[in-house]
This record gives structure tokens, C-alpha cells and sequence, in this order.
């Protein structure tokens, strides 16, 4: 992660505070996740009302179309019956579709599952049912409305009728709504303020192993050569929190490169002598061993969060 | 549960075992060995509440699961303390977060919630936005006078008032006879509840909309309700000048008392959360949206519903019952029962409800 991401990433975080006092971590959703949730939820909607209408038109479209002929009508109850359904149906699964699933457990649509983030009342309240009623009847009005306005604009000038300054009211509406989020710093969109609700990532994380448990970091002897490594506290004083969670992520995905750059690195740093074929046992040798140290000054309630502090 | 790379570096298949908590070297690799067979349960219940909700959940899960909360919620501001792995802290932070979702989750299921709604939830916010009510109604009530009079000056106005497609046979100069045919029921029902469908549909947008622009402090509400009722009178002018008033208003009422009183509860809704934006009073305007947000909401529920009657009375009563009088009755007894059920209909509020509202 580049450093302007990091500052970036800590500019959402919030701690909401529960009822019994303990901070819960979160963190504002990107703006650019939530555009990519909705365009998906946008698809998956379309794509089931797309299959929905195939459906019907498959298995009773055929009996209506022969009912239609032999009465000679212009509607006859069963295509009536389908017009029916069919509006009943779009109008369900429009509000449906965002309602039912963002009152679930998730708090999360399929769109905002897959991207990893869900809703939760603002300042750590309970989610309430109203809440998600009134961000989701604002969406009309923040995104569809002017894209149809937008669009009807568009097909009737193309048609030779002058819309005039129609089109530049439907482009300032949608971008008002569009833009909102972006003035504010909780990325909230206007529903959101109406609901009191925001959007925040909701990570998965699993547990990886201990690092300590295993290897060189355990007993700081290599499992190969049967070296011992021990730093000495000069060696270990030239590096912080900050290089040690790195040298951490290194060591989980254990790409034998990147290992062996990071261990001539710090050997040049500490002044030892760059030896090959045991890079992993001497990384796991010196992150047991920095961390250690790190997290013993810690306990006296000194940090020291980088190389440069 | 699974880490296959560090597995495969140390030729190990799998690391299902809890790791032996003496072989860590470092005092906080100790102290998460300690409690991660506590994380992974609560991560369990999680997950299978996030699956499908408390039925999943054994009681013997369901009463840990708060403790549960508790030491992982603990054991996090330790390890923020202590600790120095990234991933073991980040682990956490997700689990507390998620963990907390479900202990704080949406305590009523949406047919509970539904029950609360239709005894009592509705009628009582309808009552709590009675200044916005009383304000829409004086509004529409203006718009439709100012609809007549525009027409009586000049009868210019009748079409840009009354778009050609609705307008059908109902333009000045119309004779008697073609204005009343245009009252006149269906012969058959065919095509009705397509209609009726396609109604409610229509209507439930606009309200929709009446609503939603009450964000923009009320103002576009309140114009949108001016011109539906300034619609509406340049049309009972129109019935008036052939005699006809009392046929129109018959002919309106049966579907009209309950759509314009659910038009009217949408403009108020949103007129409520433009008025709290714009006085906010002594809250945020932050607070005061969504305090009035939320209440809006629940209100235009009941407008959905409000419309899908009302669609239902247009394309079947209007259109099947001809007489004036049974017409007036419909509309009257519809109407007579909105007003009953929002005003008078006050049941006790459930003890849990204002439990959970101080809380």
C-alpha cells in the first residue's frame, strides 16, 4: 500500500462507541466501492427482470398469444393477467430487491457483498427498518429519475423536437445528487443524511497462524543449517512498527524473491555479511526477535512507529 | 481456519490443532493462543447468524454469545496494547465489528415490524407530521382554486394545465353528452385490472417523488402538489360549466378520497423533512433529517398502501358502479375511514417499543 492510500485509508477510519463502552473500529466505504456495488446490484436486477420476462413469455406466453387469436380481442384475461404480474413484479423486485436485503443480518445487498461493504446506523444505533425505507426511496430520485429524464431528453432531440434547456436541468439534477457524496466527509449520499445511515466496509478477515509458534522465529535456529540468529538491541533498534508489520506481510505471502531483496537489505542496514540459501530463517529469526523487543519497550509504554521516530 | 502457504513452507498438511501455546515465543502469540478458541466459536455463530438469522443458533451458542462479544471486544484493546501482529489485530477488529452487528442487528424481523406498523406504527406518524399535513392541505386546497380561477380568466389555460393524452374528451366547448360518457362505467371488466395495475404503479411514483423532493427543503413538494390540484380544478370547471359538478365529484370520489389523501400524506412527508432541514431547532441538521427521515418513511409506507387500494377502487368500483350516490357512498365510507384509523385509532404503544426508543 503507497503512503498517500494509507492516509487515505485513515481519513475514513471512525470508532463507533457500543452502549457497554467499547470502540468498534470502522471504516467509511470508498465512494468507488459503493459506485461499483450499485452498478452490480444495477445488473443483477436488470439481468433477473431480463430472465423473469423470458420465463413468462416461455412458459404462458405461447397459451396467451393462441387465446388472443381465437377470440379476436385486443386483450383477453389472460395476457391481462400477465401485464398484471409483470407490473407487480417490476414494481416488487425494484424496491424489493434493496429492502429485504439490506434489513437482513448482512446489512448489504449482492452488489455490496461482493464489494465487502454494508450500512449501519450513523453514530452506532440500531439499524432500523424506517432507516433503510427512507435511503431507499430517496435512490429514485438521486440516480434514476434524471438518467430516464436524461435519456427521453436525449431520444426526443434526436427525434428534431428542441428540447431547449431541458437536458442541462436533467444533467445539473443528476449531478447534484451525484456529486453529494463528495461534499461530505462520510461519503454519505442524500438518502443517507434522510436515514441517518452510512456505508462503511465490512472486512472478513481470517485468522492467520501465529508467526512465532514455528521456524527459526520460535528458537531462532535455522531448521537448514542449524544457525543460530541473535541480534543484538544496536541491530534491533533500527527499524519500528512500521517496517515490522511489513517484514510481517512478507513473511505471510513468502514470495522467495522479495525475501531474499528485504534480507540483503536489512543485512546492510545492521552490518552483517548478506549470506545466501537460509533468507527465511534469518527473516523469521529477526522478526520474532524485533517484535520482541518492540513489544516489550511497549508494555513501558514506548513506541516507536518507524524507522525515522 | 486454513493456512495453506505457511503449511507448505514447513511440510505440515494442515494446521487444524490449535498450536501448542508453549511454543510461542512471543508473550502476545501466547495471549492470542490463549483465546483463539474463543474467537473462532463467536466467528462461527456469527457466521451462521449472518447465514439465516437466530433459527441456526443452538441456546447454548445464543447465551455465549454476548460474553463471547465481550472477551473478543476485550481481548482487541488488549491486543492494540500488547500486540504488534498485524494480522491478528486486524482479525479482531473484523470480528468485533461483525460480532457487533449481530448483538446490536435489527431486533424485529419486517412481518414484526410489519404488525407494529398496521397497529399503530402508521396512524402515529401520521399524527406526528399533523403541522405538514395541515400545511399540504391548505396548499392543494390553493392550488386547485387557483386551477379554477386560471381557467375562468382565460380558457388558454385549460390546455396547459391538462396534458392532450389525459385530457381525452374533456376539453372546453365539449358537449354535455360527450363529458358525461366520459363518466361512464365499462360495459365489461376486461382490461381492468391491467389498468388497475399499471395505476398503482404510476401513482405510487409520483407520491414517491412528492416525497423524496422534500429533500430539497419542501419546495419542490409543494409545487408538484399545486400542479396535480390546479389539474384538478381547471378540470371541475370544465364539469361545472356543463352542469356537471356533482357527476365529476361522484365519479372522482371513489377512487379520489383515498389517492389524494395518500398525495397528500406524501407531499406532507416530504415537506416534513424540508421543514426539519430548514429549522432545524436546537439539533444538527444532520439529526433533525433523519429523525424526520425515518418518521417520513414509515408514513410512505402506508402511502404505497394507501395507492394500491386506490387503484384497485379506480379500476373497479369507478368503472363497474354508475349511480352518483353509491359512488359518494364508496368515497365517503373510504373516507371516513382513513380519517377514523389515523385519528382516532390511538392503541397503547407496545412496552418494548418506547423501551427500546429511551434506550
Amino acid at each position: 500500500m503507497s503512503s498517500a492510500a494509507l492516509a487515505n485509508a485513515d481519513k475514513r477510519a471512525r470508532v463507533l462507541v457500543t452502549p457497554e463502552g467499547i470502540a468498534v473500529p470502522v471504516k467509511v466505504a470508498s465512494r468507488a466501492s459503493r459506485f461499483g456495488a450499485l452498478a452490480l446490484d444495477f445488473m443483477f436486477l436488470n439481468i433477473a427482470l431480463v430472465l423473469f420476462q423470458i420465463l413468462l413469455s416461455l412458459t404462458i406466453g405461447g397459451a396467451v398469444e393462441d387465446l388472443a387469436d381465437a377470440a379476436d380481442q385486443s386483450i383477453s384475461g389472460a395476457a391481462e393477467f400477465l401485464v398484471v404480474i409483470r407490473i407487480l413484479f417490476v414494481f416488487i423486485a425494484w424496491y424489493g430487491y434493496f429492502l429485504v436485503q439490506e434489513l437482513g443480518p448482512r446489512g448489504a445487498t449482492l452488489g455490496k457483498r461482493a464489494v465487502g461493504i454494508r450500512i449501519a446506523a450513523r453514530g452506532g444505533g440500531r439499524l432500523t427498518p424506517e432507516a433503510v425505507i427512507a435511503r431507499n426511496l430517496l435512490r429514485d430520485i438521486e440516480i434514476f429519475y434524471p438518467l430516464i429524464f436524461i435519456i427521453v431528453t436525449l431520444i426526443t432531440s434526436a427525434a428534431g423536437i428542441d428540447g431547449g434547456s431541458m437536458i442541462w436541468a436533467a444533467l445539473l439534477w443528476f449531478l447534484v445528487f451525484a456529486l453529494f457524496p463528495f461534499f461530505n466527509k462520510d461519503a454519505m449520499r442524500a438518502g443517507d443524511v434522510i436515514a441517518g445511515t452510512w456505508v462503511i466496509d465490512a472486512p472478513r478477515t481470517k485468522l492467520a497462524e501465529a508467526l512465532s509458534t514455528q521456524g527459526a522465529a520460535a528458537d531462532a535456529t535455522s531448521d537448514t543449517t542449524g544457525v543460530r540468529y541473535e541480534f543484538g538491541e544496536e541491530e534491533l533498534s533500527v527499524y519500528g512498527e512500521h517496517e515490522l508489520q511489513t517484514l510481517e506481510r512478507l513473511l505471510r505471502e513468502a514470495r522467495p524473491e522479495a525475501l531474499a531483496a528485504v534480507h540483503a537489505t536489512i543485512c546492510r542496514k545492521i552490518g552483517w555479511d548478506p549470506g545466501a540459501g537460509d533468507e527465511r530463517a534469518f527473516l523469521e529469526a529477526f522478526y520474532a526477535q524485533l517484535r520482541a523487543k518492540l513489544e516489550g519497550d511497549m508494555r513501558f509504554g514506548k513506541r516507536k512507529a518507524d524507522k525515522h521516530s | 481456519m486454513k493456512a495453506p502457504m505457511l503449511g507448505s513452507w514447513f511440510g505440515r498438511k494442515e494446521m487444524a490443532a490449535p498450536a501448542d501455546i508453549e511454543s510461542a515465543a512471543l508473550r502476545s502469540d501466547r495471549f492470542r493462543l490463549e483465546r483463539e478458541a474463543d474467537w473462532r466459536r463467536l466467528e462461527d455463530i456469527i457466521a451462521r447468524m449472518e447465514k439465516g438469522g437466530l433459527k441456526r443458533i443452538d441456546d447454548d451458542d445464543l447465551l455465549a454469545l454476548p460474553t463471547l462479544y465481550r472477551t473478543a471486544a476485550s481481548s482487541l484493546s488488549v491486543a492494540r496494547e500488547t500486540s504488534l501482529d498485524l494480522s491478528t489485530l486486524s482479525y479482531l477488529e473484523s470480528l468485533v465489528q461483525r460480532a457487533w452487528f449481530q448483538v446490536y442487528g435489527p431486533r424485529k424481523g419486517f412481518f414484526a415490524w410489519l404488525r407494529e406498523f398496521l397497529f399503530g406504527g402508521w396512524s402515529r406518524a401520521v399524527r406526528e407530521i399533523w403541522l405538514d399535513i395541515c400545511i399540504a392541505l391548505f396548499v392543494m386546497v390553493a392550488g386547485a382554486v387557483v386551477g379554477w380561477l386560471l381557467v375562468v380568466q382565460d380558457q388558454d389555460w385549460y390546455y396547459r394545465l391538462v396534458p392532450a393524452q389525459m385530457a381525452g374528451g374533456r376539453v372546453p366547448g365539449a358537449s354535455r353528452e360527450e363529458l358525461l360518457s366520459t363518466l361512464q362505467v365499462e360495459e365489461s371488466t376486461g382490461g381492468l385490472s391491467a389498468f388497475a395495475a399499471y395505476l398503482f404503479s404510476n401513482n405510487a411514483g409520483v407520491c414517491i417523488l412528492a416525497f423524496a423532493l422534500g429533500f430539497a427543503f419542501g419546495i419542490p413538494s409543494l409545487m408538484l402538489l399545486i400542479h396535480n390540484m390546479a389539474l384538478l380544478g381547471a378540470a371541475l370547471w370544465l364539469f361545472n360549466e356543463a352542469g356537471l359538478l356533482v357527476e365529476f365529484s361522484a365519479w372522482l370520489s371513489v377512487h379520489g378520497t383515498t389517492e389524494l389523501f395518500g398525495i397528500l400524506l406524501a407531499g406532507s412527508a416530504g415537506l416534513h423533512i424540508g421543514r426539519s432541514m430548514a429549522f432545524p431547532g436546537d439539533r444538527s441538521v444532520l439529526d433533525a433529517a433523519s429523525a424526520s427521515g425515518r418518521r417520513s418513511a414509515v408514513v410512505m409506507v402506508g402511502v404505497v398502501i394507501m395507492m394500491i387500494v386506490a387503484a384497485l377502487l379506480e379500476a373497479f368500483p369507478r368503472q363497474l358502479v354508475a349511480a352518483s350516490e353509491s359512488r359518494f357512498a364508496i368515497g365517503g365510507a373510504f373516507l371516513t375511514f382513513w380519517l377514523a384509523y389515523f385519528f382516532l385509532y390511538k392503541p397503547r404503544r407496545l412496552d418494548h417499543d418506547t423501551a427500546e426508543e429511551a434506550a
